[in-house]
């Protein structure tokens, strides 16, 4: 049995345990953290940056989902330097592919909008990339948008660990990574995916979505993943 | 031997203001120093029919209204009309009393900023007088309650899709299948609320354009004064009809040449050319060819086409408009403004007879399909005339083609000919007075063009007017402080 120790968040002494990650932590206790590519019951990859922290004698920024806890730790999730890390990496997300929340059928029902809102940006300080990146409409229910994916992972993880049919990865590395499905085939060509529809569920940007949803009329619902993900954790 | 470049000149008006969008005026002046030809440039270029490309088909009713602020409900309709069309889909009734009320809504609240706003400081303050006053904030402080009317007017147009969907722009109301949200009890009586006011505020217009003709009856019916064919739509019995009307081309006599064409149809009707002088496409009535096929669309047009008008005080008005020419189409460009005024009296009129209807506020007000061929069309009529939207798409419902036809394209020729006519009238060698200038400006208004939407356009460019002589030397330029 691991003992549990105490560490402090934001100066306030919070119960650990190991093997714990830092976000697990603050959400135990009630603090909160942006995320994006997080979700409750997948496994963390830190693909979004935004859940950085300073650690007291660590000379870097740590995302929190990736970072576990230790004994005396001294965690800060609310500073100057840390807001204006979060707002460049979203600005940054924002300027990677073509996120234009006006005319995105995912417009107000959308974590990355929600969270540029919480995060204060008005405005993106980076040049925007503009890539020329393929609307994936093979599939029979649903759409895969690339201009609007911002590579969180989610659904290649969903589709691994919960549904367990593995179709999603990623190909490419950094401006040229892509989500892809099996071998880099139309999503329609699978022979693979279940068409469950997890990965449009817990997808947060209009990059997954059903192909009837138009704007004003999409409605996503990761928490019925997130229930699924506990029940089938809960012990009987 | 005498410098013959000295009297061949050429007047460029740069920008034309109090117009939507951004355009100039080139006048070429010949050897003896008279308007040898004049030309309206559009200066914008926006490419929407490129970039939607790729995008899924139902995307096209978030997009398409972003052409225009002005009249993104017509935007709309024309694109989900299409969307529908590749889905073979009717919407339900209720939706389409709904999008009616928007539709007639934007029209009033156009047709408001047309004339109040942008159109009778000209009437009322005088062609001549000070350009710096010659607005509606010089209209607010000489006639301040006329200015509020005005305004109000085209609040209460705005507000009909702020009530039904929830923002007075670019709404997600209008969606492929029917509406997205509907219409409560309370805010239909809000809207049946506004009805007396705005139909007097449009019957003060009629007065006020009907005392200035009264006065210029010389200058009114000379004004732009030349014969096209027109475009509109028009109901089963030929009466005006803005939302789901079928086709009719008339002949500058009055004739018709089609009648009752499904918009479908309208690539055997309708062809394009472009243009070296404008980013503006010009579209011609295709069995007679260029020039002769030259037509115009808008408020003269549809009232030119349309045989009655279904509310009894329009109606009125529309038989008293109609005496004007006898049998014959009223080709005279300032009769664009009365028209428009019409308009505006039936769409609240229409606007009221709608909303009245029980079914208005049913929540039967959506329908679904997908995709079920690879084309559609879609039509209806704008503020400025009548607009086409047409999409191609792949097995997977992406666009392969989006043809937008825009009615301030459709003027263009209409308002190229405008302009020399005017100038003709108005221009004598390059020594040009401001008052000629604006009425040469005025001639464009009339249309009420939009030119970032015809254009597909982007960017903001004020608007000059270029003298050029006859060797297509620049010998002055009027661009009038911002």
């Amino acid at each position: 049995m691991n003992a549990s120790f105490t560490i402090t968040i934001d100066n306030q002494s919070v119960e650990a345990t190991p093997g714990e990650s830092l976000l697990e932590v603050c959400r135990k206790a009630n603090i909160p953290l942006p995320v994006m590519c997080d979700f409750k019951g997948l496994s963390p990859v830190g693909a979004c940056r935004l859940c950085l922290v300073e650690i007291e004698g660590v000379p870097k920024l740590l995302p929190a989902c990736t970072t576990l806890v230790a004994p005396n730790q001294a965690v800060h999730t609310q500073s100057d330097k840390l807001r204006k890390y979060r707002r460049m990496i979203i600005e940054l997300i924002f300027s990677e592919r073509n996120h234009i929340c006006a005319i995105c059928v995912a417009n107000n029902n959308c974590e990355l909008q929600k969270m540029a809102y919480e995060l204060g940006m008005d405005h993106v300080r980076f040049p925007y990339l503009t890539p020329v990146c393929e609307v994936d409409a093979s599939h029979e229910k649903y759409v895969m948008d690339h201009n609007r994916c911002i590579l969180c992972t989610r659904c290649v993880r969903v589709c691994s660990e919960i549904e367990g049919a593995m179709t999603r990865d990623v190909m490419g590395r950094g401006f040229d990574a892509r989500i892809i499905t099996e071998f880099k085939q139309p999503w329609g060509d699978s022979t693979g995916c279940t068409s469950c529809g997890k990965c449009v569920q817990v997808c947060p940007t209009g990059a997954l979505t059903p192909n009837d949803a138009a704007q004003g009329r999409l409605k996503k619902n990761p928490e019925l993943v997130a229930l699924l993900i506990e029940k089938r954790e809960a012990k009987p | 031997m005498a410098e013959p470049s000295s009297y061949s000149k050429k007047i460029i008006i740069n920008p034309v203001t109090r117009i939507e969008g951004h355009a100039s005026i080139t006048i070429d002046l010949g050897r003896d120093g008279k308007v040898a030809d004049a030309h309206f440039h559009v200066n914008e270029f926006r490419g929407f029919e490129k970039f939607c490309e790729g995008r899924p088909f139902t995307e096209m009713p978030s997009i398409a209204p972003r052409i225009c602020g002005i009249c993104p409900v017509s935007h709309a309709v024309a694109s989900v009309k299409a969307c529908e069309d590749i889905m073979r889909l009717i919407p339900p009734p209720a939706a389409t009393l709904l999008r009616r009320v928007m539709h007639l809504g934007q029209m009033v609240s156009s047709h408001a900023l047309s004339f109040f706003h942008l159109s009778s400081p000209d009437f009322l303050l005088g062609f001549d007088s000070d350009p710096a006053k010659r607005n509606i904030i010089g209209l607010a402080e000489k006639f301040p309650d006329l200015a509020k009317r005005g305004i109000r007017l085209r609040k209460f147009g705005r507000e009909c899709s702020e009530r039904i969907a929830g923002k007075n722009i670019h709404s997600v109301g209008i969606t492929p299948g029917g509406m997205n949200l509907g219409l409560s009890e309370e805010n239909r009586k809000a809207l049946l609320a506004w009805i007396p006011e705005s139909i007097e505020t449009v019957r003060i217009g009629l007065d006020i354009f009907k005392r200035y003709r009264q006065k210029h009856m010389v200058e009114v019916d000379s004004f732009a004064n030349f014969e096209t064919l027109y475009l509109g739509t028009v109901g089963p019995q030929g009466e005006l009809e803005l939302y789901d009307g079928k086709l009719r081309f008339i002949n500058e006599k009055g004739e018709i040449l089609n009648d009752q064409i499904d918009p479908r149809q309208y690539l055997e009707f309708i062809a394009e050319r472009s243009l070296a002088f404008s980013y503006l496409k010009s579209p011609y009535y295709k069995p007679l060819g260029f020039p002769k096929g030259m037509y115009r669309v808008g408020p003269l047009a549809r009232l030119n086409v349309a045989s009655s008008i279904s509310t009894p005080l329009a109606q009125k008005e529309f038989t008293e408009y109609r005496q004007i020419g006898g049998k014959k189409p009223l080709h005279g460009t300032f009769y664009y403004h009365y028209a428009r005024l019409i308009e505006a009296l039936y769409a609240v009129e229409e606007m009221k007879n709608t909303l009245e209807n029980p079914r208005v506020t049913s929540s039967e007000i959506l329908a679904c399909a997908k995709r079920n061929q690879a084309e559609g069309i879609g039509c209806s009529e704008a503020p400025r005339g009548t607009l086409f939207h047409h999409y191609v798409t792949d097995e997977n419902g992406i666009l392969t083609k989006v043809n937008l036809l825009i009615a301030t394209g459709q003027n263009n020729a209409g308002m190229n000919r405008s302009i020399l006519e005017v100038a003709k009238k108005q221009v004598d060698g390059p020594n040009v007075k401001e008052g000629a200038l604006n009425r040469v400006e005025a001639a464009i208004r009339c249309y009420d063009p939009c030119l970032s939407c015809s254009t597909h356009a982007i960017g903001a460019m004020p608007l000059v007017i270029e003298i050029r002589d006859a060797d297509q030397r620049t010998v002055r330029v009027i661009q009038r402080a911002k």
